[in-house]
């Protein structure tokens, strides 16, 4: 069982963009190669952490110019760097799609593609800054693993987990503050999923800030006689298809939750897995094929329906099949 | 020094690009001429400090080919400088060759970094010039681009880090033919006087004859030894298809194979220049 929060770390908000910068100065430390590439964005992203911890010839600021930094990291890399880009999840996947394609993947570069404030976590600066299409565009990349953190804890261990991992790993990091799920120390491993909660009746799926979402949808459906385990596929790709499957063997009925479009992510891959594998009917929680827009993150998890109403209502639905 | 035996090399591996692009079908011979004489400085007139033997030694200088299409003239000249047997060049672009139509760096010995899509070489290469100076390595860093290249906005995000960092440790080389698939750079889009760009973004620039290989090997050699804290852009005046006089200057030939005939004709050419 994966270490989980104490109710005292659970009372703590964090972001997971916090355990960026912060943890590369600790794997500084600890005598890793790591170097920062980021876009203007050091403050947001956290990466002036490895500055401020006494590693500023490791950050490389490469102004606002995504394109550049990006394959300034792939050329850290090939000298023996571990190589994290930072930049807003938009900008550090979008605007540099190709980069990412042609030189880090298709060369199997040891570039961590790291950037914060993904999906609505972004809030009052609108569409322009939601990225929604983030794990839809890695995942598709041969060669990629696809990590989505829950909390600030296991975004801690999902930078470490990528720095460990040979080639290209993308993290993805949100700027709002959310609970603490997992213990301090906890430890995730590549391609594992961590059951969070048991159930009988229903899977519900989920990763990023929609785990807290997902265990609030379950704690409310267990008043009303519904018995729904939680799952964290933190790890999209390679996704856990063992831990699902057996769940799934048990509930017969599925949730995917996560904020991100329902095209291309956590949803597309655990459909792909069950449409193979194991037969069964799917509801789906996240943004149906529109861009975001303005607003706090609180009120755009509801606007959204990302929220946990959205989940227990989705829990219904599919049990209602 | 003596240019002669280098001119016979370089005669060499034009032929052989031309055989390799014939017998593969497809591929580009404009852009791969055009720098055939660059490659033959870098790699055989001992500019580069680099070891066959050992493709990843420490100490080594590194060249990426921004410019991936000219992948035969890279190949070629590996060829030639014995990262691989001459007789492989004619296994371009069929399945299962090592010699992809554009260069991967998983499959072939020599080649630094996997490209093909434009304007990105110039940002790995200045990342791996920072990354040899922070560990306070050896080894310059050669790239080539090509001058419709140049249109990449990523090319100039690129030119402004180099500068900023002080890459003295990075030389540019612009193979600056004056054509791609469109037609003339000037006509299709003008990327202007390349040199005087680089220079405004803080660079040492210094232009050469792209087909003189004395002064190619002068002019690269002395930017290597140059070092210092501003990187180096070398502009090479170029004519696309140098050497096969029914390519030169024709756009039409950035990326169509000769057919047999035509092969015939450039290889007399190529011999007949050298006797």
């Amino acid at each position: 069982m994966v270490k989980l929060a104490t109710p005292e770390q659970a009372a703590q908000k964090k972001a997971t963009r916090a355990a960026l910068g912060v943890t590369l100065a600790e794997l500084a430390a600890e005598g890793l190669p790591v170097v920062a590439v980021d876009a203007d964005l050091t403050g947001s992203t956290t990466t002036k952490k490895l500055a401020d911890a006494g590693f500023a010839e490791r950050l490389f600021n490469c102004g606002i110019a995504e394109q550049n930094m990006i394959d300034v990291a792939a050329g850290l890399a090939l000298t023996g760097h571990v190589a994290f880009t930072g930049s807003f999840a938009v900008f550090g996947t979008g605007r540099a799609y190709d980069q990412i394609r042609n030189t880090v993947c298709y060369s199997g570069l040891d570039v961590k593609i790291a950037p914060t404030h993904a999906g609505v976590s972004v809030g009052p600066d609108g569409g322009s800054h939601q990225m929604l299409e983030d794990v839809s565009l890695m995942r598709g990349l041969p060669g990629m693993r696809v990590l989505v953190p829950a909390d600030y804890a296991a975004a801690r261990a999902a930078i470490r987990l990528a720095a460990a991992t040979p080639g290209p790993v993308y993290v993805r990091m949100g700027r709002a503050s959310v609970p603490c799920v997992y213990a301090d120390d906890v430890e995730l491993e590549m391609g594992r999923a961590y059951v969070l909660r048991e159930g009988t009746d229903v899977t519900i799926v989920a990763n990023g800030v929609e785990i807290r979402e997902a265990l609030l949808a379950a704690e409310e459906l267990a008043g009303a006689g519904i018995s729904a385990e939680v799952i964290d596929a933190f790890c999209v790709k390679p996704l856990d298809a063992d831990t699902i499957l057996a769940s799934v063997a048990k509930t017969g009925r599925v949730v995917v939750a996560e904020e991100h479009s329902v095209i291309g992510g956590l949803g597309s891959a655990v459909a792909e897995l069950l449409v193979a594998r194991h037969p069964a009917p799917v509801a789906f929680v996240g943004v149906r094929d529109r861009f975001g827009k303005s607003g706090e993150f609180e009120e755009l998890l509801r606007y959204f329906e990302l929220d946990s109403a959205a989940v227990v209502e989705a829990v219904k639905r599919v049990l209602a099949v | 020094m003596d240019a002669s035996p280098l001119e016979a090399e370089a005669r060499s591996l034009r032929a052989d690009i031309v055989s390799m692009i014939a017998e593969a079908g497809s591929g580009h011979p404009g852009g791969s001429l055009s720098c055939a004489d660059i490659l033959t400085a870098l790699y055989l007139g001992g500019v580069m400090e680099h070891d066959p033997a050992d493709p990843k030694k420490e100490g080594r200088d590194w060249f990426i080919l921004a410019k991936g299409h000219a992948a035969p003239a890279l190949y070629a000249t590996l060829a030639h400088a014995g990262y691989l047997p001459r007789e492989e060049l004619k296994t371009l672009r069929k399945l299962g060759t090592r010699l992809q139509g554009h260069p991967d760096c998983r499959l072939c010995p020599g080649v630094e970094v996997s490209t093909g899509s434009l304007g990105q070489g110039l940002s790995i290469a200045a990342g791996t010039a920072a990354g040899l100076a922070l560990d306070g390595r050896a080894g310059t860093v050669f790239t080539l681009l090509g001058d419709g290249e140049c249109e990449e906005g990523q090319v100039w995000e690129a030119a402004m880090f180099a500068a900023h960092r002080g890459l003295g440790n990075l030389v540019a080389i612009v193979d600056l033919n004056g054509l791609q698939i469109d037609g003339a750079t000037a006509d299709v889009c003008d990327p202007g006087d390349l040199g005087a760009k680089f220079a405004a973004f803080g660079w040492d620039v210094t232009c050469v004859d792209g087909h003189d290989l004395g002064a190619l090997v002068e002019v690269l050699g002395g930017a290597k030894r140059a070092g210092g804290s501003r990187p180096h852009a070398v502009i090479a005046r170029t004519v696309k298809g140098k050497g096969v006089s029914f390519m030169e200057g024709q756009a039409g030939w950035h990326g169509k194979a000769p057919n047999a005939e035509e092969l015939t004709i450039a290889l007399a050419e190529l011999q007949a220049a050298g006797e």
